[in-house]
């Protein structure tokens, strides 16, 4: 008995808390009809606001794919001054509110720094551009790739590489056809998660971004704009576009980890 | 020989990228903050955190957070254990569900409490009508928080719990122990850890939640501001100092829940050894 009043209070809570908020969001992005839903996503400043979620996402990504493995690797392979505290330090963007990210990225970059007037006389404005935005979304997004690949790197047998080594392969040669097909479904993974997590982020990117309409305004700016002004149903389509395209790829990420037969990580 | 030189170098420069990396994407960025915080001394940035709307502020965030992380500590708990130890149809589904706020950006997160309660939400309406105002004031604050911290206690307990097996319990259960004090003295040791690394992000995550407040808290001016509205709404204005300071009390408030949860786990853990 007292299993199943658990059972039934949790199943509550998470109905209450998730399925009911999801479900009426739904139901009521769809209430005007498909027409109406369509025109909202292509309203110019909508569809750009998504085109520029995408593409900063995938630029901060790809980045963060090489950059990530390489710190991992450099972790877990090498010694040198620094490692423990660096190793420690690697979390510290899940431990700083989005908006303070945003703020030291303008103290650092911005028009008002020493470093910011530097960059912007040489033609290079990174805040309150879109350089910026990619910018805040690779501190939010530094640790998923590297806590990802990381474990799976501790595990690695050694005796693989040092074989194909012996046999002559140089080193990056290893790394490629060795190391890389083991680490790659937890790059994946890590790559998946940032990205996830970019189509959703505000805080930092509306402090770096400027909230310039067709220029710097993101697909989760815009749904707050338009909450602001009062256009509901705008919100709400773009919503449930970042929400689908951020569970599609959650759920992809799910069942080719299946086929894998578990696969590695989270 | 001139291989081995060659990797040498290839190491050093491989190690020289990350650590610059690291250091120009998270550590340079941090120590600008705290040294535009402390510009003027340790005096002002502490006068700036003290001011009665910081302090407010910080007492809200407090609040906000000592909640959400209760409600969900225990849920999370309860929920490990449903999702691990009981097997039921839909269990694939619920176990998705939990994770489901990971993916959602908190601006949506924010958008749907006030469609489901705001004054003409779906539910709001009713409770409007009977005098329950959520959105736009404190509950809608914490249940937004609740909402954005749902995972964390489920994901860290979860592989604890099924790593951790039932002999043991079974073995208390037959020596005559209850199901609370089996669940007190055998169980919730042995997961620890994990609900430990699950309420410290819960409480880093909630102390630090943004984009679902600032939906929900609306755009009234002079708000109920948490922390981070504070944070938002003073950087413009003629005294961002407070902004500054806020920021760096939040950020390391946090910084070192983590960091220290880590250090006191690996001195008990090298203690246990021995």
């Amino acid at each position: 008995m007292p299993a199943l009043a658990l059972r039934g209070s949790t199943l509550a809570y998470l109905g209450v808390m998730v399925v009911l908020p999801l479900a009426v969001l739904a139901a009521q992005s769809a209430e005007l009809g498909p027409s109406a839903f369509w025109k909202a996503i292509f309203d110019p400043f909508a569809w750009h606001a998504l085109k520029l979620t995408i593409s900063t996402a995938l630029v901060m990504v790809a980045i963060n794919a090489v950059m990530g493995t390489a710190t991992a690797w450099v972790l877990v392979r090498y010694e040198f001054p620094g490692k423990e505290v660096m190793n420690a330090l690697i979390d510290l963007p899940f431990a700083v509110p989005t908006v303070v990210t945003g703020l030291m990225l303008v103290a650092l970059y911005g028009p008002s720094s020493a470093l910011g007037t530097v960059l912007g006389r040489a033609g290079l404005g990174v805040i309150y551009q879109q350089p910026g935005i990619v910018l805040a979304l690779l501190f939010v997004t530094y640790p998923f790739v590297i806590r990802s690949v990381q474990p799976v790197l501790l595990e690695v047998d050694r005796g693989e590489e040092e074989a194909a080594a012996t046999l002559g392969a140089s080193p990056w040669m290893v790394f490629r056809r060795v190391t890389l097909p083991t680490l790659f479904p937890s790059i994946l993974t890590g790559t998946a998660l940032a990205f996830s997590r970019a189509l959703g982020e505000f805080g930092s990117v509306v402090m770096v971004a400027g909230n310039r309409p067709l220029e710097t305004k993101t697909g989760p700016m815009y749904v707050f704009g338009e909450i602001e002004s009062g256009n509901r149903h705008g919100a709400m389509v773009v919503s449930v576009v970042l929400l689908a395209t951020s569970l599609g790829i959650l759920i992809a990420l799910n069942l080719i980890q299946r086929r894998r037969g578990g696969g590695h990580g989270e | 020989m001139g291989n081995d030189r060659a990797s040498a170098w290839g190491r050093r420069l491989l190690v020289g990228l990350v650590v610059g990396w690291f250091a120009a994407l998270i550590l340079v960025p941090t120590l600008a903050l705290a040294r535009t915080a402390l510009a003027g001394g340790f005096r002002p940035f502490w006068d700036a955190l003290m001011s009665a709307d910081a302090r407010r502020a910080f007492g809200l965030t407090l609040s906000i957070t000592a909640v959400a992380t209760v409600v969900n500590t225990l849920f999370g708990l309860a929920f490990a254990l449903v999702l691990v130890r009981q097997k039921f149809w839909g269990r694939a589904i619920a176990d998705g569900l939990v994770d489901l706020p990971f993916a959602v950006s908190p601006i949506i997160a924010g958008l749907m409490l006030v469609i489901v309660y705001g004054p003409n939400g779906w539910l709001g309406r009713h409770l409007e009508a009977a005098g329950f105002k959520v959105v736009y004031s404190w509950p809608g604050m914490v249940l937004a928080t609740m909402f954005v911290t749902i995972p964390f206690v489920v994901r860290e307990v979860v592989p604890v719990l099924r790593e951790f097996g039932i002999d043991q319990e079974e073995v208390a259960r037959t020596l005559g122990a209850g199901r609370w004090r089996t669940f007190w003295r055998v169980t919730l040791p042995s997961i620890r850890w994990g609900l430990a690394y699950g309420v410290t992000l819960t409480v880093a995550r909630s102390l630090g939640e943004f984009g679902a407040l600032l939906v929900v808290s609306g755009n009234i001016l002079g708000r109920t501001q948490t922390a981070t509205l504070y944070i938002h709404d003073t950087i413009e204005g003629f005294h961002p100092e407070g902004a500054y300071a806020a920021s760096v009390a939040l950020a390391g408030i946090s910084f070192v829940l983590l960091i220290g949860m880590e250090l006191v786990r690996k001195r008990v853990e090298a203690h246990e050894k021995h």
